[in-house]
């Protein structure tokens, strides 16, 4: 019988399906909203790296900068590149038609990214691109075979080297083996080459996190707003059960 | 009757009595309809059904007023509700948790009635009224999941309205007669926008009306199934019975605090419900030429997609796809012939044999892991397990006038026990 | 089921304190459908301030603004008209706009405006909302040999000088609205933003 049960189990797993439908590992990534910082730094990562290509057009300038608490004026002065003005959406100019031209499909609208792919994916992606001069851009991606995109960020990160076959990638993922004692990674599939990033490793994953927290407040701007509102609302709701329990309680005494 | 009561009174309750049967009906429903004093914790339900379909009238309502009907503008409008209308990610995220929050307690309610047969005599207009009501809100979910115009929402439509494609001869004029194009398009969207904010719910009102007429006809069952109206004082009352003003709104007003506090969780805390109450790719535009990797119906269909997927072999030459819809159909269908299959001496599943118990035990497991198995891709295993499923699902009904009669029933008291 | 013992005191407690309770709760409830018919941010965007520049703006010319889905018109009037509008005092039927609706900062002059020589009204009539068009033409044929430029409407016939003040006797009732507006620089004007107070 135990058997059976472990059986149907299984079979009702949806966690091993997921794993098997993208092989290659996620890293974790948890947004911190109220980390206003971090998405200011991730909102200028973003107007300046991807919003050449990628819009957010169902979200407006002011909304961003109130939510993020930067004053209207400094986005206007630094982070709206284009024609926009304060209230626009943050539309872009590119025709979808010379985009899907150049890279095979117009790059995505990214409003709603984080909440279509999950924080996770997009954390994991935008680590994910090494060397591959066999793709139109020279790069390809771990997690997003043969993806149509450059890795816009590569002066950051610096070029990487995939030293393993793709099997091996897929199955081991880039996080090599951790030694207990110093904390030190070793066993990596992908390493950077000395010298051609900005960043280091850390300030690169910080860079992306910062990024990829901007993309999760832009995925729905209401959560914070929606907490606070929940919060008080279930404090409420928990005070009148009470006494409307008391009530009821009070009227079924009536009752033998 | 309600019209000959209540009349020369002074007042103006007095004036509009005359004219109205306002406290006849206040009385008929509330104050002197006399419900068993034995409910218990699933006799809430009920009165949650109609605060949910409250909710979703409501704000639908108000979504409406910012939403807009067409194929370039439906899923640019969704996030113009969640961005640019204050608070409009609120009214949003209560009609789609709603949506989900609305099967849960219908089901919960339908199980009630199942367990302790509230569908038997004289309560069969009862039931057949609650299983419309089941039958139009599948439709009314299902239209209305189509409106954020996502990809889910486009090829989960795509998905449903080709099974009318299965039937013979007509199927695929049907198909296109129901899209009103060769695909689905604006057009469908536009239709099926008409029918889910206005057409569905009037038959939704209509029939939740009628659903309670035809009740405090009868009276309200209980879990002991027998009829208080059985035992009554020197002045009619029901023995057993209690006004339902003030004990049973008091008792509802809990249950709802109750209900509230667990909506209010998922509405403010997780809306998207782990992905079940919305799915991930509704969060990308409907794209005809590009099919999600795996589309499943929201969860609270799944049970009888996971029955049409079951069925995958060929029969009087006729397909697998055709005789999926015919068990799915089935599978809905025989729910309305309960009363009729049950042939028990006893109502309530307290003195039913243990049979019965089982029965109804392994039709509950059965939808649950259908349920699950509509949700998942599907593997070989999993089909199996899925037809299995279906086989006990249907056992329990078709099975039903067999061994009701034949088990042994314990003797039904003559009060309540509460 | 009897009625002995009932606590009246504490049962009226009871029903007031849950009652009290919903009645906060339904207000609660009507918040969000309230406040969701303020205008969005998307109608907000589109009612902005609007930014004009004015340099190239020549005496006697007129530009057209949109603001909030209004035409609002820019005029800069010449040395001469500025001149002709006292003339006209007693000829249009509230010189000093008591009645006009218009902001606080708009002296009650023959000018009515901020700069004399940039006139800023918003261009519908005051009479059935029809929008007047601009005559700076000075003794036409068809509005004879008095008139010393300003604006008519086609629709029925309101005439109104260049300050926007109703000639006497007229189917619009006041003056043309001003809108709230101000001056970022020298050249440019904002509709929409009211004038500091100096």
């Amino acid at each position: 019988m135990k058997k059976y049960l472990i059986a149907l189990l299984l079979v009702l797993m949806p966690a091993v399906v997921q794993a098997a439908a993208s092989p290659y590992p996620l890293d974790k990534m948890k947004p911190n909203l109220r980390d206003q910082e971090s998405l200011q730094r991730g909102m200028a990562l973003f107007v300046n790296r991807c919003m050449g290509c990628h819009s957010m057009e169902y979200q407006r300038f002011a909304r961003t900068a109130d939510d993020l608490g930067l004053p209207h004026d400094l986005v206007e002065d630094y982070l709206i590149l284009g024609e926009h003005k304060i209230n626009d959406l943050m539309t872009i100019s590119m025709d979808k038609g010379d985009a899907a031209g150049w890279f095979g499909a117009p790059p995505p609208d990214l409003t709603l990214s984080a909440r279509l792919r999950g924080t996770d994916w997009l954390y994991t992606y935008l680590r994910s691109f090494y060397r591959d001069e066999a793709r139109p851009w020279g790069v390809n991606n771990a997690l997003f075979a043969d993806v149509g995109m450059p890795n816009v960020l590569e002066d950051l990160q610096g070029a990487v080297v995939n030293n393993c076959t793709i099997d091996e990638l897929m199955e081991r993922g880039n996080r090599g083996t951790l030694d207990p004692l110093t904390g030190n990674r070793s066993g990596q599939c992908m390493t950077v080459q000395a010298n051609t990033g900005s960043m280091n490793s850390a300030e690169f994953d910080r860079a992306i996190y910062d990024l990829v927290n901007y993309m999760a407040y832009v995925g729905e701007p209401s959560r914070l707003q929606s907490e606070r509102i929940g919060t008080f609302v279930l404090i409420f709701l928990a005070i009148f059960t009470f006494v409307a329990y008391l009530l009821k309680r009070e009227f079924w005494r009536d009752i033998h | 009757m309600a019209g000959h009561r209540n009349k020369g009174n002074p007042g103006l309750m007095g004036w509009i009595d005359d004219r109205f049967p306002a406290t006849a009906l206040w009385e008929d429903h509330l104050s002197k309809y006399y419900a068993p004093k034995n409910f218990n914790f699933w006799y809430f339900f009920g009165s949650l059904a109609l605060l949910v379909l409250v909710n979703q009238i409501i704000t639908g309502i108000w979504l409406t007023m910012s939403y807009n009907p067409s194929d370039e503008g439906a899923f640019a409008s969704l996030e113009y509700i969640m961005r640019d209308v204050e608070y409009g990610w609120l009214l949003r995220y209560l009609h789609s948790t709603g949506a989900s929050a609305f099967f849960v307690v219908v089901y919960l309610h339908m199980f009630r009635g199942m367990m302790y047969g509230s569908y038997r005599k004289p309560r069969e207009l009862v039931w057949i009224f609650g299983m419309t009501i089941y039958l139009v809100l599948m439709a009314e979910a299902f239209m209305g999941y189509l409106l954020p115009w996502g990809q889910m929402s486009y090829w989960g439509a795509q998905v449903i309205v080709s099974l009318f494609g299965a039937i013979p001869v007509v199927g695929a004029d049907l198909q296109q007669w129901i899209r009103g194009d060769y695909l689905i398009s604006g057009i469908t969207l536009n239709r099926f926008f008409a029918l889910h904010v206005v057409a569905l719910p009037i038959v939704l009102l209509a029939l939740v009306v009628l659903h309670i007429i035809a009740l405090h006809e009868v009276g309200s069952n209980n879990p002991d199934g027998i009829e208080i109206h059985d035992n009554l004082d020197e002045n009619g009352v029901p023995k057993d019975g209690i006004p339902f003003h003030p004990y049973y709104t008091v008792k509802d007003i809990v249950g709802v605090g109750v209900f509230l506090f667990v909506f209010s969780i998922v509405v403010f805390f997780f809306p998207e419900g782990g992905g079940y109450f919305i799915e991930r790719p509704n969060f990308e535009p409907s794209n005809p030429l590009k099919t999600p990797d795996h589309i499943a119906p929201v969860w609270y269909f799944t049970a009888f997609y996971a029955m049409l997927r079951a069925v995958t072999f060929n029969l009087f030459g006729l397909d697998a796809k055709f005789w999926g819809v015919v068990v799915m159909g089935a599978a809905i269908a025989i729910l309305f012939v309960l009363p009729w299959l049950d042939r028990s001496p006893v109502k309530s599943m307290r003195y039913k044999g243990i049979i019965s118990k089982l029965f109804l035990a392994v039709f509950a497991v059965s939808f649950v892991i259908l349920s699950i198995l509509g949700a998942l891709p599907s593997t070989d295993g999993r089909t199996l397990v899925a037809q299995i499923c279906t086989v006990l699902y249907f056992a329990f009904f078709l099975l039903m006038p067999f061994y009701t009669r034949m088990e042994s029933t314990k003797p039904v008291p003559q009060r309540v026990t509460g | 089921m009897s009625n002995d013992g009932v606590n009246k005191g504490r049962r009226r407690l009871l029903i007031g304190a849950t009652s009290a309770l919903g009645a906060v709760g339904a207000v609660g409830v009507a918040v969000p459908f309230v406040a969701s018919w303020h205008p969005s941010a998307k109608a907000r965007a589109a009612g902005a301030p609007a930014r004009a520049d004015i340099s190239k703006l020549e005496p006697g010319q007129q530009m057209i603004v949109e603001w909030r889905g209004r035409p609002v018109w820019v005029v800069r009037r010449s040395e001469e008209a500025l001149a002709n509008l006292a003339k006209l005092n007693d000829r249009v039927a509230d010189p000093e706009s008591r009645r006009a609706e218009q902001p606080d900062y708009i002296p009650n002059t023959p000018e009515r405006a901020l700069r004399p020589d940039i006139m800023v009204m918003v261009g519908i009539c005051t009479h059935l909302g029809c929008s007047p068009t601009y005559r700076p033409d000075i003794a036409p044929a068809d509005l004879g040999s008095e008139w010393l430029g300003g604006f008519f409407c086609p629709c029925h016939g309101s005439r109104f000088d260049l300050s926007g003040r109703v000639y006497r006797a007229m189917p619009a009732p006041t003056n043309l609205v001003i809108p709230p507006h101000s001056y970022q620089d020298e050249n440019t004007l904002v509709i929409g933003i009211d004038q500091e107070a100096v």
